[in-house]
């Protein structure tokens, strides 16, 4: 039985220790807003915050997780006002939307371990995100945003 | 904002409106709200454009009644229906929102809700060819409008004052002389009573007095839910009871499963069965390809057991498809004469006469879409009816292909339309939704079926691969006097019949036949090419390899007289006129000409502006260029002035775009905005990396690993859009999809601009570390 911290919930699971974490979390718990777009850690649409860390779920098996605490988009904040988040629809960042719970987990995991980061560092720290509408400009933006007050 | 009110402009459309006389019991259902504002009169007589659009000669045409898109409650929520898919656009926002500026309703009290797939009722629904916004503007203020005077009839009637003294201001209707108000939400029974206006009646608003439209301060409905999670795209419907599939397609187009061996994958953990997937024979639309599904508890479970299947397929007649090889075809038939398209002048003797002729083979492979969200569809199989959750644009088209499909009757049918994760073209086709209808009619249970990124990669409906090749012929003053284009790419038509190898009038209306220049001897052909894999509409469509071609040979133009490339393009574009080119059966995106001409003036204004805006002609440093292009698409015209550094290894970097767009009048400027700056990022994908390949008639690619696209690292560091403001009688036309045409050609000027090297072939690639 692998026991692991889900935005503050104990979740058990006594199925494939293997099954990646985004299919656990997707398919099992029911947390849907984490987002499968490659399954080979190429889009980052995966993203969740594993202790203090950014992760891609599809390639980190539950068993990888175990005994640790997971965050995804959904517990980031009570009321969805992180800061990231808030700095998102200040500069309406999304188009279609998919990708974004991935690059807001890549960018609040960013400002966690670099509070300034400067326009070189947002482009390099979220280069592992795809955003195929193109929302880039709007996703530095953004992350300066946080980064600086919303 | 302008529109046109003028009524003396009406031009006939009657035959095209639709009444549908919808029980009030299927509009409550429909709109899942009880009491409120529905009516009983259907007194709709004419559809009051005042231009005219192709709207009405869309599959079911457009209906206009307030019955259908609008309710109230008591409690003054105005529920507005989203008839069109969401994939990134805005499209969901804007047209609720004309409804709503119209209706005097406060933006903060309407609820969107997304209309399922029933063209019968709510008319076309296919969300595409950057169309609804330019069909809808006027049907939806119409819309509004009708829900508008109905509440300021109730108000009237309840007040006993004529009609012509009261006015709907903010969700409420007030009685200017005496200052009583009452609020929608206490009008909704009594309105709901009234007869619907007719259409010619109707008083829309004075654009002056517009709070929402045009204004772009009105953010998408989805913005809260995308940022913390809870927005719904197809994968994330989760039913009582369902089980989740993936599928192994034959890797070959029009290949058959010989034999598979399923115990391996029946040993998986959470793997409860295997079965076979009907395919249908190539081509055949959007029908599935077949092969073999694995059901699963989860989507990893399924995905495991199908990597432990062993397979044995027959790749039939396509298993010889080489893109090497098949290039070779295309630039040889590029050098032959091809079917004339369009005839004027006689450029066979001009290019014969020419001083210099300049000629040019512009290569672009097939690309994949990628949508960031993989196919996927949940389908409720249960005896003869079925449902649908999926990200679909076409949800009326899905809806038609699930009933002849499972051979049930098309209102046994329904389809829930959840947002799109990117759509791009893709998502017009619904081969994903026909398999799960057909997993799930099998199995007795709701099904998901996932794609994942291999299974999109390597089944895609692909963006043609074409060679364009064109020789311009130039006198001895530089003036080019002749014009040879040869476009040979297998069409999209290809997908739906057999033996299809002539493109077809729409794809020839995309930059090929309507090309603008002011030339006096051209001819425009089309050689046969064949298909080998399913080819299908991508974002722009043929408009990126055309654009890419025609705006590189300007930059090769102004390069061989030494002129300058936005007054080299000017002169080509020649004097502001309306273009007629001699085409038989000219397409113009569905647009009839009067509304919709090639007007050379409106694209001389894009270059000029993005020219003033962008700085033309500015110092940049060494190893630096500017490049400029201009394309007319989707109705629209779009200048784009990119300019890019290269570094002494090839390695390129892009500072800043620039593109300015005339999109005649419009709704949202900060989504215009988003739209263009992703096209730019679009461009450059296509340009930097777009390449799918085939050997032994398999794609050669999977994953972004390998059929890569942009990151934020190398995205421009800044995009500025520059929007037209629109003229008094210029109609709306397309935002999505013509962004994307002008940014190829327009980095190519600027890497020739920067370096001397001249790329004709895309993707880039590693040409410049050469």
């Amino acid at each position: 039985m692998i026991k692991v911290k889900i935005n503050g919930q104990e979740q058990s699971w006594d199925g494939d220790p293997d099954l990646p974490l985004l299919w656990f979390l997707r398919d099992e718990a029911g947390l849907t807003g984490t987002k499968f777009g490659c399954g080979q850690a190429l889009c980052g649409a995966c993203t969740v915050i594993v202790d203090k860390e950014a992760v891609r779920s599809c390639i980190t098996s539950i068993n990888d997780v175990a005994g640790r605490e997971v965050t995804t988009i959904e517990g980031l904040h009570p009321n969805g006002d992180h800061p990231v988040q808030k700095a998102w629809r200040q500069v309406n960042v999304p188009q279609c939307g998919f990708c974004q719970a991935g690059q807001i987990m890549q960018a609040a995991a960013l400002l966690m371990d670099n509070p300034k980061p400067s326009h070189d560092q947002i482009r390099e720290a979220m280069s592992g995100n795809i955003c195929r509408c193109g929302c880039y400009q709007r996703i530095e933006n953004a992350v300066h945003l946080a980064s600086t007050g919303v | 904002m302008n529109f046109i009110d003028n009524p003396g402009k009406l031009r006939g459309f009657e035959k095209n409106i639709r009444v549908e006389k919808v029980s009030r019991r299927s509009i409550l259902k429909g709109l899942g709200i009880t009491g409120g504002f529905v009516l009983a009169a259907p007194v709709m007589s004419r559809q009051a454009f005042a231009y005219e659009t192709g709207a009405g000669k869309m599959p079911h045409g457009v209906v206009i009644d307030p019955r259908v898109f609008v309710a109230v409650a008591p409690d003054g929520t105005v529920t507005i229906l989203a008839h069109r898919a969401e994939m990134g656009t805005g499209v969901r926002t804007s047209l609720p929102l004309i409804v709503a500026e119209e209706m005097e309703a406060d933006w903060a009290r309407v609820k969107v809700e997304q209309a399922h797939g029933d063209e019968v009722k709510f008319g076309n629904q296919d969300t595409d060819g950057s169309r609804s916004t330019r069909h809808y503007l006027i049907p939806m203020r119409q819309i509004g409008a009708s829900a508008r005077t109905m509440l300021e009839q109730a108000a009237a009637k309840r007040w006993g004052v004529p009609a012509t003294e009261v006015k709907a201001v903010n969700h409420e209707v007030v009685h200017g002389a005496s200052g009583r108000k009452l609020g929608f939400g206490e009008l909704a029974a009594d309105a709901a009573k009234e007869s619907v206006p007719s259409i010619e009646g109707l008083k829309l608003k004075d654009p002056k007095d517009f709070r929402y439209l045009g204004k772009g301060q009105v953010g998408i409905v989805d913005l809260h839910d995308i940022t913390t999670g809870k927005a719904r795209y197809g994968a994330d419907v989760r039913l009582p009871g369902m089980k989740y599939a993936v599928i192994a397609r034959p890797p070959v187009t029009g290949g058959k499963l010989v034999k598979f061996d399923p115990d391996a994958a029946l040993k998986v953990p959470g793997v409860e069965k295997v079965m076979q997937v009907r395919g249908w024979p190539w081509p055949s639309k959007f029908q599935p390809l077949g092969g073999v599904a694995v059901i699963a508890r989860n989507t990893g479970a399924a995905i495991k057991g199908r990597d432990a299947l062993k397979l044995t397929w027959d790749d039939g007649a396509n298993g010889k498809y080489d893109s090497v090889a098949y290039r070779k075809e295309l630039e040889e038939a590029s050098r032959k004469p091809g079917l004339v398209v369009r005839q004027e002048g006689d450029a066979e003797a001009a290019l014969k006469g020419a001083d210099k002729v300049l000629v040019g083979e512009y290569y672009l492979p097939h690309l994949a879409h990628v949508s960031m969200e993989p196919p996927v569809a949940v389908a409720d199989v249960k005896g003869d009816k079925a449902e649908i959750w999926a990200p679909v644009q076409s949800p009326g088209g899905t809806r038609e292909d699930v009933a002849k499909t499972l051979g049930i009757p098309e209102g046994n049918v329904t389809v829930n339309v959840t947002l799109l994760g990117g759509g791009f073209g893709r998502k017009s086709k619904c081969d994903f939704a026909l398999e799960a209808a057909l997993l799930s009619k099998e199995l007795g249970a709701p099904v998901k079926v996932q794609w994942t990124r291999e299974d999109d990669v390597r089944h895609d409906f692909l963006h043609t691969v074409s060679v364009e090749r064109i020789e311009a012929g130039l006198d001895k003053s530089g003036k080019v006097i002749a014009w040879r284009h040869r476009s040979v790419a297998p069409s999209i038509a290809s997908t739906f019949a057999a033996g299809e190898k002539h493109e077809a009038p729409f794809e020839l209306g995309m930059g090929l036949v309507d090309m603008p220049f002011e030339i006096a001897n051209i001819s425009c052909e089309n050689p046969e090419a064949a298909a080998f894999t399913r080819i299908g509409w991508f974002r722009s469509v043929s408009n990126i390899p055309r654009a890419f071609a025609v705006q590189s040979m300007v930059g090769e133009i102004a390069h061989a007289t030494g002129r300058d490339q936005k007054e080299t393009l000017l002169a080509l574009i020649g004097s502001p006129r309306i273009v007629k080119p001699a085409v038989k059966d000219m397409w113009n995106y569905g647009e009839p000409f009067d509304s919709y001409p090639i007007d050379t003036a409106r694209l001389r204004k894009v270059v000029e502006l993005v020219a003033e805006k962008g700085e033309w002609g500015r110092q940049v440093p060494k190893g630096h260029g500017l490049g400029i292009a201009v394309h007319r698409s989707f109705v629209s015209y779009i200048a784009t002035i990119v300019e890019v550094a290269v570094d002494d290894k090839g390695k390129l970097t892009v500072p800043r775009v620039d593109t300015a767009i005339d999109c005649g009048t419009y709704v949202n400027p900060e989504r215009i905005a988003s739209q263009i700056e992703g096209a730019a990022i679009m461009g450059l994908s296509v340009a930097k990396y777009g390449e799918i390949t085939f050997k032994d008639g398999k794609v050669e690619q999977k994953n972004f690993d390998d059929f890569q696209v942009v990151r934020i690292d190398e995205s421009p560091t800044v995009t500025n859009v520059h929007i037209v403001p629109p003229g008094p009688d210029t109609p709306p036309s397309g935002v999505g999809e013509p962004g994307v045409p002008p940014f190829a050609p327009a980095l190519m000027n600027a890497i020739f601009a920067a370096t001397g090297k001249r790329i004709r072939s895309l993707p880039l690639g590693k040409q410049l570390e050469a």
